[in-house]
């Protein structure tokens, strides 16, 4: 038997084949995201070719600009729209989730236990089965068809409050608490000047999460903002895509259009998001 | 001031100045109510915004209520439920969901494992490597949907034109929406692109965690690479990936962007000319939203939640299962 076997895969160096493999990988997940590029940047006759072309057009901005300039579809607006949603949800979720993170995690009061069951067993509730009492909650509220009815379901996550104990557990130091409650700071003072500097690490990693799940949403704001003027980027990108006779190099120009964000997310944010998966993995 | 002087004073040297007395009171309200002010925001949205609904759900799914008809509105009993047993179209998306739902559950987590185990390396960037396979996660599902509209297009798709390559189609190119098996596969095959490179991470993550000494015992056997993976890692990892089992069963019974998407009119929500792919959630929406009966979809949305129950708690038990006998 060769030698490799007695050591943990962790401590053994990718040979070729790994390489390949990830190789692989790699170029099936990338290939629609750079097609979609490549229609985007197309003519219509360049996109029905066979075989079919794989090199981008010189037509990107004159799609984008039909997409962009479209009647009654509001994907301009429908961008702006997604970036206030996505925003402030992102925003919200990262403010609720520490403070009450904070409380769990640092502070003593009675029932802390079983109400950080409460988040737990909460974590492990479908939320898309309730859309239906959802509908008729927003209705009552006059909320249905604005932004209002998207941003407000999206303003907690029960994950982002485990995730937030879980780290300021470890990173803000109970002595450090302590001290600045002994010198007569506040709870929220301490909260202010000790715990956001030190949690910054795991803002980032749950807001880059939030901000992807918030800006590809689609099931409820579609339900709720169909048919307005409000629409978000993927309600609109549902619209274009539903006309009698669709125009890919369009429809993918729009397409496009709500991705590039997200792109630049992971370009700048990759390593981040990458740890919040794998660090709430290991939690779970 | 009555309420302080009813307790025992701490000390029994002088009382302090009046100011300190005010900031004592303002620390002691302090350490007994922000903790609660602090989880409130918490507790209070979630409960109007995501506990109630799914209560709520309950009630609605007894009801007659119609959107169009809201005038109308009455108690139901169980009838929105027994007319559920007879829906052939509730079944035929039943029936849909379970196939999508096998057909892309089960090659996504192979293929996680085996990726993860590739990246469980010592590797040249590293990074690279993990931040490249998470681009189809971060995707939003609608646009990625709308290029593999185009591939799996009938005229002119890059599918097609592969099959054709091998010989198949060449008279009459296959058209992917019109037939159940053609359609699962399709939809399954965005359901895998987008969630493989998020399991593998998850599995790498607890791969991480596996002590190296475990290997070390096992290599006196001689075990090599791949029966390494099955025999030693696999099973060190299973809490993961009964997790991820559970996660996937919770995702894909609700499956709707893809299937929506795919349709060549998205927002009939009929999941195809014979809604050979009409998923449950899809059904729920054209319920809800087309029909404008808001009570049957209700009843619909518990019957899903019982099946997802029952599907989850059955995965899990069979994950655990097949990783003991190991």
């Amino acid at each position: 038997m060769t030698t490799f076997v007695n050591r943990a895969p962790q401590d053994t160096r990718g040979s070729w084949k790994t390489y390949l493999g990830l190789t692989a990988v790699l170029l099936v997940s990338a290939f629609p995201v750079y097609w979609m590029f490549v229609i985007a940047s197309s003519t219509d006759a360049a996109v029905s070719q066979i075989p079919p072309s794989v090199i981008p057009g010189s037509q990107l901005f004159k799609n984008l600009n039909e997409v962009f300039t479209m009647q009654e579809v509001y994907f301009t607006a429908s961008l702006i729209n997604s970036v206030i949603v996505s925003t402030v949800i992102t925003a919200a979720t990262l403010f609720f989730c520490s403070l009450a993170g904070f409380a769990f995690a640092k502070l003593r009061f009675p029932a802390r236990n079983a109400l950080m069951f409460v988040v737990i067993l909460t974590l492990t509730v479908p939320n898309q089965l309730g859309v239906v009492a959802l509908y008729i909650l927003m209705g009552k509220l006059g909320w249905n068809g604005t932004l209002l009815a998207v941003i407000a379901p999206g303003l907690v996550s029960a994950f982002g409050v485990f995730y937030m104990r879980q780290f300021i557990a470890h990173a803000v130091p109970d002595e450090l608490v302590e001290s600045a409650r002994i010198d007569g700071a506040m709870t929220m003072r301490v909260y202010f000047s000790i715990v956001l500097p030190a949690i910054r690490p795991a803002l980032a990693v749950l807001g880059l999460l939030t901000f992807v799940m918030a800006w590809n949403d689609f099931q409820w704001p579609l339900i709720t903002l169909n048919g307005t003027d409000f629409p978000t980027s993927m309600v609109a990108l549902s619209d274009l895509a539903s006309g009698n006779y669709v125009i890919y190099r369009r429809v993918l120009a729009g397409a496009f259009a709500a991705t590039v964000p997200l792109i630049i997310l992971l370009l700048i944010g990759g390593r981040q998001i990458v740890r919040g998966i794998m660090e709430g993995a290991v939690k779970n | 001031m009555s309420l302080t002087q009813l307790r025992p004073s701490p000390q029994h040297a002088a009382p302090p100045p009046k100011q300190s007395r005010a900031k004592l009171l303002l620390y002691r309200f302090d350490t007994k109510a922000t903790p609660y002010v602090f989880i409130a925001p918490f507790f209070v949205l979630f409960a109007i915004f995501g506990l109630f609904p799914i209560v709520y759900n309950a009630v609605v799914s007894l009801r007659t209520w119609k959107l169009d008809e809201p005038d109308k509105d009455g108690w139901a009993g169980f009838a929105n439920f027994t007319k559920l047993l007879t829906d052939s179209d509730f079944w035929n998306a039943l029936y849909n969901t379970f196939g999508i739902f096998v057909l892309s559950t089960v090659p996504q987590l192979l293929l996680a494992l085996i990726i993860a185990n590739l990246l469980n390396r010592k590797l040249r960037g590293q990074s690279f490597w993990r931040i490249g396979i998470l681009l189809p996660y971060l995707t939003p599902v609608v646009a990625s949907t709308l290029v593999f509209s185009v591939f799996f297009a009938r005229d002119n798709g890059m599918a097609n034109w592969f099959l054709s390559l091998v010989g198949y189609g060449q008279e009459q190119p296959l058209d992917w929406r019109a037939e159940k098996w053609s359609s699962w596969i399709a939809i399954a095959t965005m359901v895998n692109w987008k969630w493989i490179g998020y399991n593998a991470l998850l599995y790498l993550s607890a791969m991480q965690t596996i002590p190296k000494d475990v290997y070390e015992a096992a290599a006196v056997d001689g075990a090599g690479p791949w029966r390494q993976l099955w025999r030693i890692t696999v099973p060190m990892i299973q809490p993961v990936v009964v997790f991820t089992v559970i996660l996937s069963t919770i995702g894909g019974l609700q499956l709707f962007n893809e299937p929506m998407m795919f349709d060549q009119n998205p927002q009939s929500a009929t999941g195809g000319s014979a809604h050979q792919f009409q998923t449950i959630a899809q059904l729920i929406y054209k319920v809800g939203w087309k029909d404008l009966n808001l009570g049957y979809a209700a009843a619909m949305s518990w019957a899903l939640f019982l099946i997802i129950l029952i599907v989850a708690g059955i995965n899990a038990q069979l994950t655990k299962r097949i990783g003991g006998d190991r």
